[in-house]
């Protein structure tokens, strides 16, 4: 379809049942292919189109027409049409499929578009074994734009972009596509073969079919290489492109059957059919049916809770909020739980905002929590001047650093993952912490907690441990309380 | 109905599947994966289609191909693999596909980092792709908000056959809120124009092709119809207590809910504040800020990029009202206090009577 042939065309004779009688999706001369006399695409889609006839497949039969001169095969095929984008028809394909398993889709792509801008979709579309026909059509140049080198193009061919021809120093050599993806273990069939004569064309004809019955035979990815004049581009006469075909470019790109495991696989299974719609929600788990059974137990009054948890990764920073987010909801409390983001993730530090409120609530971002819980000192060092007056910190330590103690806040600084190592592990003291937050905070009935508990912590010795560690920490929290009224 | 207590990142996945999705493709990419990930477990389950492609480029044909074959599909993904998918976005709008793409946005540009930004607001919200086209762009701004808007999402890609963004920050993706769900999914259904590999369907066509000049630019001039008419009936934004605002914050997804905490102080303070949240992006909500203006004397545009919406805030005032700025980005977030910081010292500032006059941008 290169611009100086663009009068010249190939009638298409004996019209097979999978080709438009009249091709009314192309403008002028309804009657002719677009390609050029002589030209691999013309004779291929008949080859195509046979097989879909002889195969009995025309109204299951899915093209995906590449960019490239085949651009616009949907003209003539009488199937279904989907037209990709340059280089990614395997992909378009593969979606295709496994969207209509029982349909036949095919993939049709030059060289270009398969090997260079569309070498990744082929390899993995292959090596996942769709079960999808490719038909790889290799004229060895990039056609419909000109005349520019492809990854197939011969060592010391001309192109319009080797104009000295290739050379393997500075360009590489021509790729083997199809030996590369016979070293791939999924496809159970990959063949080059030529039209370079009549014997060649009829082993083609054969090879074309056979890709497309494994595919309605259910067995796996399947791909035909077919060398193919260009003798537009290339400059000759057809006769002499044929002859060409089989003289030079099956010198480096040799025919042969590259993987037949066509014997050796099965039938790939149908997909199981999906569950009854009303069965989704709760495959899903939002049916009401998991749903805590609606506590009496409701928080009381005007609530707006603004907690800061922060820690190491590894002392339940996150679970901690959780639990707490979760009795909130239970309590019939808006609530929400934000990781903290971004960099931070990465760099063994973690620490969360949580807010429990009667009304809607506006930011999730806590900036001045009324309570702040530091499992470490770096994390008190960084939030202790947030927290509001008349607040409280929960530090995780024997004493509170000079630099954080303010006369403003309450503070409970206590070594609380050692309190939790008396109670049987360590890793309970973020629950030590909550039961203290809790007695403090005085928002959140019990029944919401332990519903929260319930539901959040899965394993009954951990649950059993961390019922434990919160009753120590509201205990903790009384007796601190009492020591202060000592003093006082 | 029940509510619970879900990330935004999942919240999506099973509106998604309640909406009739059956078909997931994607690539993984922080802060995204959560998405794919929660796809994968979930897909399989209702007889859909999970599968991770090898790249953002294979994914967004994948959902070219599912969406031709009458599928509904989504991804997910973030900066660096949206602009990959462009082309295929382009190629989508161009052949009158309808999709649901997931931008968990991060920073940028190059690999930047993977905090939250807005940055993205460009290309997803110009279609950072070729041609005349445009993607719906959603804006939530909480984890019930993943949910409804993805439900919306679906909808309107089959209404306008046409790719719709679901854009939302890491923030919103990761943090947990309740949420609530229909209890009834919608059923999958084929549309008309699909390739399904049948006798009916034998004769469809799934194609951006047009040849012909005349051909072409009817066909773009068919898309900005639909645009048009989107214009009129999708956009949508939230005021939140804007009555009798004299200074209108601006801000979407995150920046959104930091602006109401804000708002809600300065009015505590005795200041005429409000927020406008531009839920659609694209069709931008223009008319509610002309609406607005008309009693308003400054809006205050806050994002965490360096002024994207900020063009389109200024061309729906049309110099009417100035336009202040504040912008954080890089993963910084506008605090609460430098928001503040800015209202009062706006309130403190005489503003002259409401009456057109040149924007002023302050960056701040
Ligand atoms: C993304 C993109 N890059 C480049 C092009 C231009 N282009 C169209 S066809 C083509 C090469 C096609 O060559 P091949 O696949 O060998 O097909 P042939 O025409 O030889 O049959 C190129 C580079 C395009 N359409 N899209
Ligand atoms: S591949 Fe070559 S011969 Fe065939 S249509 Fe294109 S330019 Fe013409
Ligand atoms: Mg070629």
């Amino acid at each position: 379809m290169s611009n100086g042939t663009e009068a010249e065309y190939e009638v298409t004779h004996g019209r097979p049942q999978a080709f438009y009688e009249n091709f009314d999706r192309k403008g002028e001369l309804q009657h002719q292919t677009h390609y050029c006399p002589g030209c691999g695409h013309g004779i291929v889609h008949k080859m195509l189109a046979q097989a879909i006839d002889e195969l009995g497949i025309q109204n299951r039969t899915i093209l995906v027409s590449p960019v490239g001169c085949s651009v616009f095969a949907y003209y003539y095929f009488d199937v279904g049409n989907v037209q990709g984008a340059h280089g990614r028809a395997p992909a378009v394909a593969t979606a295709v499929k496994r969207s209509h398993p029982q349909s036949i889709v095919v993939s049709y792509q030059g060289d270009g578009d398969l090997s260079a801008i569309g070498s990744a979709e082929i390899l993995h579309a292959a090596n996942r074994g769709e079960n999808i026909t490719v038909i790889f059509v290799n004229n060895a140049i990039y056609s419909m734009t000109g005349g520019q080198a492809a990854p197939t193009t011969l060592l010391g061919q001309v192109s319009t972009t080797t104009p000295a021809g290739r050379n393997a120093a500075n360009e590489g050599y021509p790729l083997h596509v199809s030996e590369l993806l016979a070293t791939l273990e999924a496809p159970v069939y990959i063949e080059r073969v030529g039209l370079g004569d009549n014997r060649q064309v009829a082993q083609a004809q054969r090879a074309v079919r056979r890709a497309v019955e494994n595919q309605v035979r259910g067995l796996g990815f399947s791909l035909v290489e077919v060398l193919s004049p260009c003798p537009t581009i290339w400059k000759m006469s057809p006769v002499d492109a044929q002859h060409w075909v089989r003289d030079v470019m099956e010198k480096t790109f040799p025919l042969a059957v590259l993987r037949d495991r066509t014997k050796d696989v099965q039938p790939k299974a149908a997909p199981a059919t999906g569950p009854a719609l009303e069965e989704i929600p709760r495959i899903l788990g939002v049916t009401d049916e998991g749903e805590a059974e609606p506590s009496d137990a409701q928080a009381k009054g005007g609530v707006d809770l603004q907690v800061r948890v922060a820690g190491f990764g590894g002392q339940g920073v996150l679970l901690l909020g959780e639990v707490l987010a979760e009795a909130g909801l239970h309590a019939g409390l808006e609530v929400s739980w934000l990781p903290s983001y971004g960099p931070e993730m990465r760099s063994g530090t973690s620490n969360c905002h949580v807010r429990l409120a009667r009304e809607p609530i506006d930011s999730p971002l806590v900036a001045h929590p009324d309570v702040l819980v530091a499992m470490n000192e770096p994390s008190l060092h960084k939030f202790c001047a947030s927290v509001r007056p008349g607040g409280w910190i929960f530090y995780n330590g024997e004493t509170v650093p000079e630099e954080c103690e303010r006369k403003d806040v309450h503070i409970l600084a206590r070594p609380f993952m050692h309190v939790a190592d008396e109670l049987g592990d360590g890793r309970a003291g973020n629950m030590v912490i909550l039961g203290a937050l809790l007695e403090a905070t005085a928002t959140l009935p019990q029944a919401s907690v332990d519903a929260a508990l319930g539901q959040l912590v899965k394993s009954p010795r951990w649950l059993t441990l961390d019922e434990r560690a919160l009753a120590r920490g509201r205990e903790l929290l009384r007796e601190s309380l009492q020591e202060v009224c000592h003093e006082g | 109905m029940r509510r619970q207590l879900m990330k935004g990142n999942e919240a999506i996945v099973k509106s998604a599947i309640l909406s009739g999705c059956r078909a997931f493709y994607g690539y993984p990419i922080t802060p995204a994966s959560e998405i794919t990930e929660a796809a994968a477990q979930y897909l399989p389950q209702v007889g859909g289609v999970f599968l991770q492609a090898e790249s953002e480029v294979a994914a967004i044909n994948m959902l070219y191909g599912a969406a031709s074959a009458g599928v509904r599909v989504m991804t997910a993904s973030s900066g660096p693999g949206i602009s990959l998918m462009q082309e295929g976005i382009s190629y989508m709008a161009g052949a009158e596909l309808p999709c649901v793409i997931a931008d968990i946005t991060r920073g940028g540009p190059g690999l930047g980092n993977i905090a939250a930004e807005q940055s993205d607001y460009h290309q997803v919200v110009k279609g950072g792709g070729h041609g005349n086209y445009h993607t719906l762009v959603l804006a939530p701004h909480s984890v019930q908000e993943m949910a409804d808007l993805t439900a919306l999402a679906f909808e309107l890609a089959d209404r306008y056959r046409n790719p719709v963004v679901v854009m939302a920050d890491g923030f919103i993706g990761q943090m947990m809120e309740p949420v609530e769900f229909p209890q009834t999914a919608t059923e999958p259904h084929l549309p008309k124009w699909a390739v399904a590999g049948t006798e009916e369907s034998r004769g469809n066509l799934i194609s951006s092709i047009y040849l012909e000049p005349d051909k072409l630019e009817a066909h773009v001039r068919q898309l900005e119809a639909k645009y048009y008419v989107a214009q009129q009936r999708e956009a949508r934004a939230e005021e939140w207590r804007t009555e009798g605002a004299e200074i209108v914050l601006v801000g979407y997804g995150i920046v959104a809910r930091i602006l109401k905490a804000v708002a809600a102080e300065a009015q505590a303070e005795g200041l005429k504040v409000g927020v406008l949240r531009p839920i659609t992006l694209y069709p931008f909500p223009g008319l509610q800020f002309q609406k607005l203006a008309e009693r308003a004397r400054v809006f205050v545009v806050v994002e965490m990029s360096n002024g994207q919406m900020l063009e389109d805030v200024r061309l729906a005032l049309n110099g009417v009202r100035p336009v202040e700025f504040l912008s954080r980005f890089g993963g910084n977030v506008p605090s609460h206090g430098e928001v503040l910081e800015l209202v009062r010292k706006l309130a403190r500032q005489t503003l002259p009577a409401p009456q057109p006059e040149r924007e002023s941008v302050a960056h701040v």
